[in-house]
């Protein structure tokens, strides 16, 4: 299971924006380590946010995200209170999901 | 270890045990039923491999209707931001890919009705290239793009 993520969700004016922080180190595979060792690649592939079990966004990554990826969006619709999911995949078959209630 | 859990899983799994099996090695978990991850284009070395992975032949160019905001030096290569907004009616998709990383396409965002075509986040870049925004509206593809200057690549080690 990996790292909580950091979610804020606000709403303004009929719009949700929220925010996410992954804790990742999103290794791209390229990089080696003191030693000189190569450090297998290992990054989030898949990411996806609902609200109230509706899918309102879905994001695939390569390595090429930086390390603890960080992610804004907005859609219409929202109210306070009201759950918004995100859940992540890595490339280990690893996932984490965090859920926040909507604040104004 | 991999193959401690194999061993679990088809014990446990029973009559599902290879559909098991096969979404515990896979990239997806049972209940994470997302779009395909497009392998081949998440693995293209050049621009023009990934845009022919992704099935895009030739976008059309508009920075009116894209906005890509990135900075003009970035001093760190391995945080540099990128917005993205797009006025086009009906975006379904919107990528990032930076021009000279050895994986060029970085992402790709799916936006179903309601969700306003716009995302920030933060890509690595190993050298000062460009950064390029392709937005799919209507089925048809666009790009925008703008050089950011590294001055600390973001993929040494």
């Amino acid at each position: 299971m990996g790292n909580p993520m950091k979610i804020r969700a606000a709403v303004k004016e009929g719009v949700t924006e929220v925010k996410i922080l992954m804790q990742h180190e999103m290794e791209t595979g390229l990089r080696k380590d003191a030693d000189g060792t190569l450090v297998p690649a290992w990054f989030i592939t898949e990411v996806k946010a609902e609200h109230q079990g509706r899918t309102v966004m879905e994001a695939q990554f390569g390595q090429s995200i930086s390390k603890n990826p960080y992610l804004l969006f907005r859609f219409k619709g929202g109210a306070e209170g009201e759950k918004i999911k995100i859940s992540w995949v890595d490339t280990k078959g690893d996932t984490r999901e965090d859920e926040v209630a909507i604040v104004v | 270890m991999i193959n401690m859990e194999r061993r679990a899983l088809l014990k446990t799994g029973g009559g599902i045990g290879l559909f098991a099996l096969f979404s515990a090695v896979g990239l997806l978990k049972p209940g994470l039923a997302m779009a395909d991850w497009n392998k081949s284009a998440f693995s293209a070395k050049n621009l023009d491999e990934a845009l022919t992975a992704m099935g895009v032949n030739k976008p059309e160019v508009n920075d009116v209707f894209i906005q890509l905001t990135v900075p003009e030096i970035a001093e760190n290569g391995a945080i540099v931001p990128v917005k993205v907004v797009s006025t086009y009616p009906n975006v379904e998709r919107i990528s990032i890919l930076v021009e000279k990383n050895p994986n060029v396409l970085a992402a790709n965002f799916i936006f179903p009705q309601g969700t306003e075509p716009m995302l920030t986040t933060r890509v690595k870049m190993g050298q000062t290239c460009s950064v390029i925004a392709l937005v799919k509206a209507d089925g048809k593809y666009y790009r925008s793009s703008k050089e950011v200057k590294v001055t600390a690549g973001g993929c040494g080690g």
